[in-house]
């Protein structure tokens, strides 16, 4: 699918003809570079690789430079692979050619926005696993209030299932969320305005789908 | 705030004089557009502003309150909301703080608010 990397700006909102105040991300994406174009023959499958965000030639090790200058541009921070870019743009995807926000995304699509969540740290069952807690503070309940309650019968099974959700780190991981609407461009600074939320603190790297 | 949400904002919302056209403290008349079915109409709400928060960003919002037949009534109208049809300022008050939450808790001639001179 086709696809693109930017970087999460922020959060605003914006009003439709209804009068209505939709929340909204704004992604800074693109342009990225081809930098290497994989198919059937060579590869096995078809896929293109895309890269973004600049990076300083000292901080480049002798491959990735190898590697950026077949595609004839400055090293970059990071690159994703887009399986299956559609044969549409078979013209517009070549080894070195710069993919642009208005090539790949118009208004009113939909598209899968990933990012890398927040790290929230170690956490109980009642964050990390909408768990409801006791729900009473009285009655009895003395330091329980959020506690995970049982987690299994006595000797039989005489042990913990494996999944059982308990506390432990959460966030800090790749997620990815479904049919978000795009509701405008601005292809002279690169800027997309999608509505919801995306994943991610403020100038994390997001990899939009189509 | 980053300079590209600016931008974005500054596109999207048509530059409004209105949030800055009173304050906190002030007496306005809210005239709000309503649809039923497909009529439009018109509805007015005047009453004392209590708060204006998230100024000078599009999700600016502002809170009007007002008694009504005993009743105290607050609304939060979204000051880029294009349902605003007009802002009629109708008295300008005196006070020395920007949220008037105090009012809430004071009834008839106690609640009153000095006129700016």
């Amino acid at each position: 699918m086709p696809g693109l990397i930017g970087k999460k700006v922020g959060m605003t909102n914006i009003y439709n003809e209804a009068g209505k105040s939709i929340a909204c991300t704004l992604v800074e994406a693109g342009p990225c570079v081809v930098t290497q174009v994989k198919n059937v023959d060579s590869d096995g499958y078809r896929a293109v690789q895309l890269a973004y965000d600049d990076k300083k030639e000292k901080n480049t090790s002798k491959a990735e430079k190898g590697h950026y200058a077949k595609a004839g541009s400055p090293p970059k921070k990071y690159q994703v692979e887009f399986r299956d870019f559609r044969s549409e743009f078979d013209d517009k995807v070549a080894l070195g050619k710069e993919i642009n926000i208005a090539d790949v995304f118009q208004v009113n699509d939909f598209v899968d926005a990933v990012g890398t969540t927040k790290g929230k740290g170690f956490q109980g069952v009642v964050k990390r696993h909408n768990f409801a807690g006791v729900g009473q503070a009285t009655h009895g309940q003395h330091n329980r209030l959020r506690a995970p309650g049982s987690i299994g019968a006595a000797s039989f099974p005489s042990r913990v299932f494996k999944g059982m959700r308990m506390a432990g780190r959460m966030g800090g991981g790749r997620k990815k969320i479904l049919n978000l609407r795009v509701m405008k461009i601005y292809p002279e600074k690169n800027l997309i305005l999608i509505s919801g939320s995306i994943p991610g603190a403020k100038n994390s790297y997001v990899i939009l789908e189509k | 705030m980053s300079d590209l949400i600016k931008f974005v904002e500054a596109q999207n919302s048509p530059k409004k004089e209105d949030s800055s056209l009173f304050s906190p403290g002030d007496t306005i008349n809210v005239h709000y557009k309503i649809k039923e079915g497909s009529k439009e109409r018109i509805q007015q709400f005047q009453g004392v502003v209590l708060q204006i928060k998230n100024r000078n960003s599009s999700g600016e919002t502002f809170t009007v309150r007002k008694i009504s037949n005993g009743i105290a009534v607050e609304r939060i109208f979204p000051s880029g909301s294009p349902n605003i049809d007009k802002i009629e300022v109708m008295r300008r008050g005196k006070v020395r703080r920007a949220k008037l939450y105090y009012l809430r808790d004071l009834k008839g001639k106690a609640a009153r608010i000095k006129d700016k001179i």
